[in-house]
C-alpha cells in the first residue's frame, strides 16, 4: 500500500472507537512498520454524543492528519451514517452495524452490513468489545493490517485480564466478515 | 524506582502529543508538576501523575489555575524544574503569576493546549486562538518566549527546549499546543538520554562573605540564580525591585530592570529561534502556517508545485520571539503571502508588521472547532 489510506470510524462516545483506532493504527505503525496517524473527534460527554476517530495509514509521511478522501467507513450509529454516508467517494467501502444503521447504504457505494454490536453481546458475551469485533471485521475484508500485527495491536492497548475476550471478539469479527462480506481487497 | 519509570530513552512508540509531552517533561529532568485538569489538556496532567511520583517527583492536583501557577514558580524557587498544563480558561487565570514569573526572573513551563474562547468556548475542538495571549496575556512589557509544535516528535523536542529555554533565560516559557496535536496518535522514537542536550540555570559562585544580589546581572543579562535553602537569604518580588530583590522606586533602576527584561531574550534570540523552511528558496507564494495547520499547509503546497504554482512553507516553531529575518528571507521573493491559522489572525498581524507594504498578504481563518483542511489553503496560494 505506498498511497494513502483512509479511515473513518464514527459512532458515538462510549461505543470505544476512539481506542479502536488507535489499535488499528497502532497496528499500522508499530507491528507492521508503516506510518499512521489516529486523531479524533467527540463532544465533551464521556458517553454519548457524536464520536469519531481517523486513521490514515500510508508508507510515505503522512502530512494531513485528518481524512479527506474516505476508503474505508465504519458506521456504528444512525446519526453517523446520515452525518458521513455524505461525502464519501464511491471508491470507499462502507461497513455498518446491522441492527443500529438501519438505513439503507446507498447502492452506487460498496458496503457490508454486520451484527457488530449483536455478535459482541450475544457470541462473545461483552457488548463493550463490538470495537473489537468491528476491527476484525474490517481487518479481514481489507487486509488494511496483517492479522498478527493486529493481534498484537490488541493485546498491548486492552486492560489487563480481558486479553481472552478480545481476541475472541477479534475472531468472532473475523468470522462474520466472512459469512456477510466475502473478501474485499483494499486498494 | 522501576525499570518501566526510568526508561524513556531509545524506543519506538504510538504517543498523542499530550504522552508525547510528558515524556519531553520527564526527559528535560521536571520532577515537579501542578495543575488542574481541563480538556484537551488533560491527559498531560493524568500522565504526570502516574509517572513523577515512580521517579521521586511529585504531582499536586492544586484547586485552580492560580494556585497551580504559584505552586510550579515556588518549587522552581526552590531548585526543581517544574510545569504545569492547562488550556485557554486556564491560561487566562494564569496571567497574574506568569507576569509574576517574569518580573522575578523564575524559569517554568506552561503547557497551553489551545481551545476555542473566548471564555469556556470550545472545549474539545481544535483552535489556535490564544497566539496573542501567549505574546500579551499578562499585563506590562514584558519578554515572552512560546512554542508551537508540529508533530508528536516536536512535541517531546519543543517540550525538552521549552526548559531548557526557561533555565537558560530565567523567564516561564510557554508550549502552545492545539487539540489536533496533543491528541493525535503517531509513531515517535524518543531519543536515548545522551542525545539530548540540558540546560541548567546558572548558579551563582560567591567567595567567602560575598553578599548575593540576586537581580544583578552579567554581560549576558541573566542573573545567577540561587536555589532557596542552598546558602543565602533572598527577597523575591512583583514589585519593581533592584539588585536585592527589595521593591525601589528609584527612576532609574526601574527603568533598566524593564529594559533587561526584554534586551535578555533579545540578546539571546538566536539560541531561541525554531524554524522551518520548506521550498522556501524561490516560492512566489508563500505559506506562513504553525502547528497542526502546518501540516495541512505542506500538503497545500507540494498540491500547488505540482500545479507549476512556485509555493512554499515558512514554519515558524518558536511564535515568540519572532523569526523576522527569516520570515523576510522566506520571503523575499514572494507576491503573496498566507496565514492559515485556527483564528481570526493574530499570527498574521505580525507577518503584515514584518512584511510591511511588500507583498499582499491573505489569512486563511477558522474559528468553528474544524482544522483548516489543505484544499483551504490551496485556493488561498492559486488565488481562487
Amino acid at each position: 500500500m505506498s498511497k494513502r489510506y483512509e479511515i473513518r470510524l464514527a459512532g458515538s462516545g462510549g461505543q470505544g472507537l476512539v481506542l479502536g483506532g488507535v489499535i488499528l493504527a497502532e497496528a499500522a505503525a508499530i507491528f507492521d512498520g508503516k506510518n499512521a496517524t489516529q486523531s479524533q473527534s467527540y463532544g465533551p460527554e464521556s458517553r454519548g454524543g457524536a464520536s469519531k476517530s481517523e486513521v490514515i495509514i500510508s508508507d510515505a509521511e503522512i502530512d494531513y492528519p485528518k481524512a479527506t478522501h474516505i476508503d474505508l467507513l465504519l458506521l456504528m450509529t444512525e446519526a453517523a451514517a446520515e452525518k458521513y454516508l455524505k461525502d464519501v467517494p464511491e471508491t470507499a467501502l462502507v461497513v455498518a452495524d446491522l441492527d443500529l444503521v438501519p438505513t439503507p447504504i446507498p447502492e452506487k457505494l460498496r458496503s457490508v452490513k454486520v451484527p457488530i454490536s449483536r455478535l459482541a453481546r450475544e457470541t462473545v458475551g461483552k457488548e463493550f468489545v463490538a470495537n473489537i469485533v468491528a476491527l476484525g471485521v474490517l481487518r479481514e475484508l481489507t487486509d488494511v493490517v496483517s492479522f498478527e500485527s493486529l493481534k498484537k495491536a490488541v493485546l498491548a492497548r486492552v486492560p489487563k485480564g480481558t486479553e481472552e475476550l478480545n481476541l475472541k471478539a477479534l475472531s468472532v469479527g473475523q468470522e462474520a466478515a466472512r459469512e456477510y462480506g466475502g473478501k474485499t481487497t483494499a486498494h | 524506582m522501576s525499570d518501566e519509570a526510568t526508561k524513556p530513552s531509545g524506543t519506538v512508540k504510538f504517543l498523542s502529543g499530550n504522552e508525547a509531552c510528558m515524556e519531553g517533561a520527564i526527559a528535560a529532568g521536571c520532577r515537579f508538576f501542578a495543575g488542574y485538569p481541563i480538556s484537551p489538556s488533560s491527559e498531560i496532567a493524568e500522565k504526570m501523575s502516574g509517572r513523577l511520583p515512580r521517579l521521586g517527583g511529585k504531582f499536586i492536583q492544586m484547586e485552580d489555575e492560580i494556585a497551580s501557577m504559584g505552586a510550579i514558580i515556588g518549587a522552581s524557587l526552590a531548585g526543581q524544574k517544574t510545569m504545569t498544563a492547562t488550556s485557554g480558561p486556564g491560561f487566562s487565570l494564569m496571567q497574574e503569576n506568569l507576569g509574576f514569573a517574569m518580573m522575578a526572573e523564575i524559569p517554568c513551563v506552561v503547557i497551553n493546549v489551545m481551545r476555542g474562547g473566548p471564555s469556556t468556548g470550545n472545549p474539545t475542538g481544535p483552535s489556535q486562538s490564544d497566539v496573542q495571549q501567549c505574546r500579551w496575556g499578562t499585563h506590562g512589557d514584558h519578554p515572552a518566549i512560546a512554542l508551537s509544535p508540529s508533530t508528536i516528535r516536536e512535541v517531546f523536542d519543543t517540550t525538552v527546549a521549552c526548559f531548557n529555554f526557561a533555565e537558560m533565560m530565567r523567564t516561564p516559557v510557554v508550549l502552545a499546543m492545539d487539540e489536533i496535536t496533543a491528541h493525535m496518535r503517531e509513531k515517535i522514537i524518543i531519543p536515548q538520554a545522551a542525545e539530548i542536550a540540558l540546560v541548567n540555570r546558572r548558579k551563582p559562585v560567591l567567595q567567602a562573605g560575598e553578599t548575593y544580589y540576586p537581580y544583578e546581572a552579567g554581560e549576558d543579562l541573566v542573573p545567577p540564580m540561587m536555589n532557596f535553602g542552598e546558602g543565602a537569604r533572598y527577597h523575591v518580588t512583583g514589585l519593581d525591585h533592584d539588585r536585592t530583590g527589595f521593591p525601589s522606586a528609584a527612576a532609574e533602576i526601574q527603568e533598566s530592570l524593564h529594559r533587561r527584561l526584554l534586551d535578555k531574550i533579545e540578546k539571546h534570540q538566536e539560541k531561541l529561534l525554531l524554524f522551518e523552511h520548506h521550498r522556501t528558496e524561490d516560492a512566489e507564494v508563500l505559506v506562513v502556517a504553525y502547528g497542526s495547520t502546518a501540516r495541512s499547509a505542506k500538503r497545500a503546497v507540494e498540491e500547488a508545485r505540482a500545479k507549476g504554482v512556485k509555493a512554499g512553507l515558512f514554519r515558524p516553531i518558536t511564535l515568540y520571539p519572532i523569526p523576522e529575518k527569516q520570515i523576510e528571507a522566506a520571503a523575499a521573493h514572494a507576491r503573496r503571502v498566507v496565514v492559515p491559522e485556527m483564528n481570526l489572525g493574530q499570527y498574521k498581524l505580525e507577518v503584515e508588521r514584518i512584511l510591511g507594504k511588500g507583498p499582499t498578504i491573505t489569512g486563511v481563518n477558522r474559528v468553528n472547532g474544524e482544522p483548516i483542511a489543505p484544499s483551504l489553503i490551496l485556493s488561498a496560494i492559486l488565488g481562487d
